[in-house]
């Protein structure tokens, strides 16, 4: 067989395996709690209603959703089913609507912020990096520090300080929101501006935090490799210093693109809370808001779509690794 | 030790990033001592600015925010540590039973390591901390601990596998040492300097998490941690009301610890590898 195939198969069967277990934990965890979980969180979510009718509702919809008069493997089987059939329940906090309606929803600010972020923020990191590693003298000492004063804050601790100093005072920007709110979502002109506008600072601040963690790592990455014997070899060859770069760059950019998969879910779980700081309209704010009303079944859709974003994030990751290291084509590298 | 301990000091990296953190746990221990008044007190009205009786005005509930920031970072500290010793152990314990054992458990073990670090930590943690209703700094310090282990672990049984080779080892395992005692006395002391590297990382991200998690409002139960008071002043609109003091003291805090903690394991890391100290 094609050894790149056989590469490609065993990431896709390691990914549905690691897809399964986090379903089993999404399912699990929450119910290990002693006692039974769903009269616990019933209980805690009726406190405040008196109206009867509101509670027998809540006990209702959760006996169906969830069968829990049904032994525990069974109801295992009923939630993944749901899943297949895209029914991830009823919403408690903003009922009757559909969870999977209010994700649909979240998913593609989430996903129009991230995704571009992360990886705009990965590439000039990158550059930056091997830039540093290069040119020692110049760019280390200035580069080097900031990456890493910027990159042990955390996204959320960046992004308040962002959004105080640029909007809240300076007003360059919108205070929060994904949009303006006195607008309908509509495709005009006047609304994508609006869209824009709201999306420059939680962008810019998730890629300068991500500039700040891969640079450190791509200049250590390359420094390592500079100093390697091929190089050495490949200066006494007396091999142009610019073609010797693209060997080096080449060679210190595998480890980082392993490194993103890696840190994906990091990332996306940083990118997430600092959603909440800028009340972006994504699936961080749809989880911050189904926490305080103990919106379980929110919750639960939500840390779902996380894993499954995560998870596929990372597959693609694999795949184009593996067209990238040409030993996986050569089939020398039989593991990790 | 003596001659690690000299280079330790002249690391202005680890310098620095050492005398950022004692001077921000100065403030953090000591201030207490002397303003013996109860955190949760309220003492004025909410959202004050910044006076002279209240160095960083007061927050949502009227509380005095410096006083806050003074024990909440302690609490944050606590549960940085927490998760820090808890998921070193755990990474230490299982990346050098995996390593050294090897054969089948090995992949087992690994092929677990490897699910762990994908699937995001934020999604396990709350999962787990939206079931537990009384939530201690104590728990959610384990909680933590428990899903970041898994960078250590593989670190370590990378170490592990090859310095199970070494000949020291062999003739160890000759000599019929339990393979507790050789782990014990054989392996882990070359580990030592990275184990505790790990656990500084481990802490800062703890303290990170904890920021996370309680950011969410999943944070330790009736406790001031930095990152409880940036819950409220999200939930109490501080930004909206232009309450700076509410929200920046805290968040800066977090950073410095973060960030102290960072450079001093970079400067640990070039005095234990000298190969990156050029």
């Amino acid at each position: 067989m094609n050894p790149y195939v056989r590469y490609f198969l065993k990431r896709l069967g390691w990914s549905l395996i690691t897809l399964t277990v986090a379903v089993m934990l999404n399912f699990l965890l929450p119910r290990m709690i002693k006692g039974n979980p769903v009269d616990t969180i019933v209980s805690s979510m009726t406190q405040g209603m008196t109206n009867q009718n509101d509670i027998k509702r809540v006990y209702e919809t959760f006996e169906k959703e969830f069968g829990i008069d049904k032994p525990l493997w069974q109801q295992f089987f009923i939630y993944v089913g749901n899943i297949f059939r895209g029914d991830l329940g009823t919403s408690f906090g903003q009922y009757p609507k559909k969870v999977s309606t209010i994700l649909a929803n979240a998913i593609p600010w989430t996903l129009a912020l991230q995704f571009p972020a992360i990886i705009t923020g990965w590439i000039l990191g990158n550059i930056l990096g091997a830039v540093a590693a290069y040119r020692r003298k110049l760019f280390d000492k200035i580069v080097l520090p900031v990456s890493m004063a910027i990159s042990s804050f955390p996204f959320f601790a960046f992004a308040l300080i962002v959004l105080f100093f640029f909007s809240a005072t300076l007003h360059w920007f919108p205070i929060g929101g994904g949009y303006s709110f006195d607008l309908i979502p509509t495709l005009s002109w006047q609304f994508i501006g609006s869209v824009l506008g709201h999306y420059a600072l939680p962008f810019l601040t998730i890629v300068i935090v991500a500039i700040g963690g891969q640079a450190i790592g791509m200049r250590s990455m390359a420094i390592y490799e500079l100093n390697a014997d091929y190089i050495l070899y490949a200066k006494l060859l007396g091999i142009r210093d610019r073609k010797v770069v693209r060997y080096v760059f080449r060679n210190a950019m595998l480890p980082q693109v392993t490194g993103l998969a890696l840190q994906m879910g990091t990332m996306v779980g940083g990118a997430l809370i600092a959603e909440i700081v800028f009340n972006y309209p994504g699936i961080g704010s749809s989880m911050f808001s189904a926490i305080r009303q103990l919106d379980y079944p929110l919750i639960s859709g939500c840390t779902l779509m996380i894993t499954f974003a995560v998870l596929i994030a990372n597959f693609v990751i694999e795949v184009v690794y593996g067209l990238l290291d040409p030993r996986i084509k050569m089939a020398q590298l039989e593991d990790n | 030790m003596r001659n690690t301990m000299r280079i330790l000091l002249k690391s202005p990296k680890f310098m620095f990033g050492f005398t950022l953190l004692v001077l921000v746990m100065g403030f953090v221990f000591i201030y207490p001592l002397f303003n013996r008044a109860d955190p949760f007190e309220m003492v004025a009205s909410g959202f004050d600015p910044p006076s002279s009786e209240h160095i960083l005005g007061s927050d949502n509930f009227g509380r005095d925010v410096f006083l806050e920031l003074a024990h909440g970072a302690q609490a944050s500290l606590y549960v940085g540590l927490v998760a820090g010793v808890f998921a070193t152990l755990i990474g230490l314990i299982i990346g050098l039973f995996a390593g050294y054992v090897g054969g089948m458990i090995d992949n087992v073990l690994t092929a677990i390591n490897n699910m762990f670090i994908v699937i995001p930590p934020l999604v396990i943690l709350i999962l787990i901390s939206i079931g537990l209703n009384n939530r201690s700094s104590l728990i959610v310090g384990l909680i933590i601990g428990f899903t970041a282990w898994p960078w250590t672990a593989r670190a370590v049984r990378a170490q592990t596998a090859s310095l199970r080779l070494r000949d020291h080892v062999n003739i160890a395992k000759i000599s019929g040492y339990s393979t507790m005692r050789i782990i014990l006395n054989d392996i882990l002391p070359y580990l030592a300097s990275y184990a505790f590297m790990a656990f500084i990382l481990q802490t800062a991200t703890g303290i990170l998490e904890e920021a996370s998690i309680s950011m969410l409002g999943l944070g330790p139960y009736n406790t001031i941690s930095l990152g409880t008071m940036l819950n409220w002043a999200m939930m109490f609109e501080a930004m909206g009301t232009g309450a700076w003091w509410a929200f920046i003291p805290p968040a800066i805090i977090i950073g410095i610890f973060t960030f102290s903690l960072y450079i001093i394991n970079s400067g640990m890391d070039e005095v234990f590898n000298p190969k990156i100290r050029s």
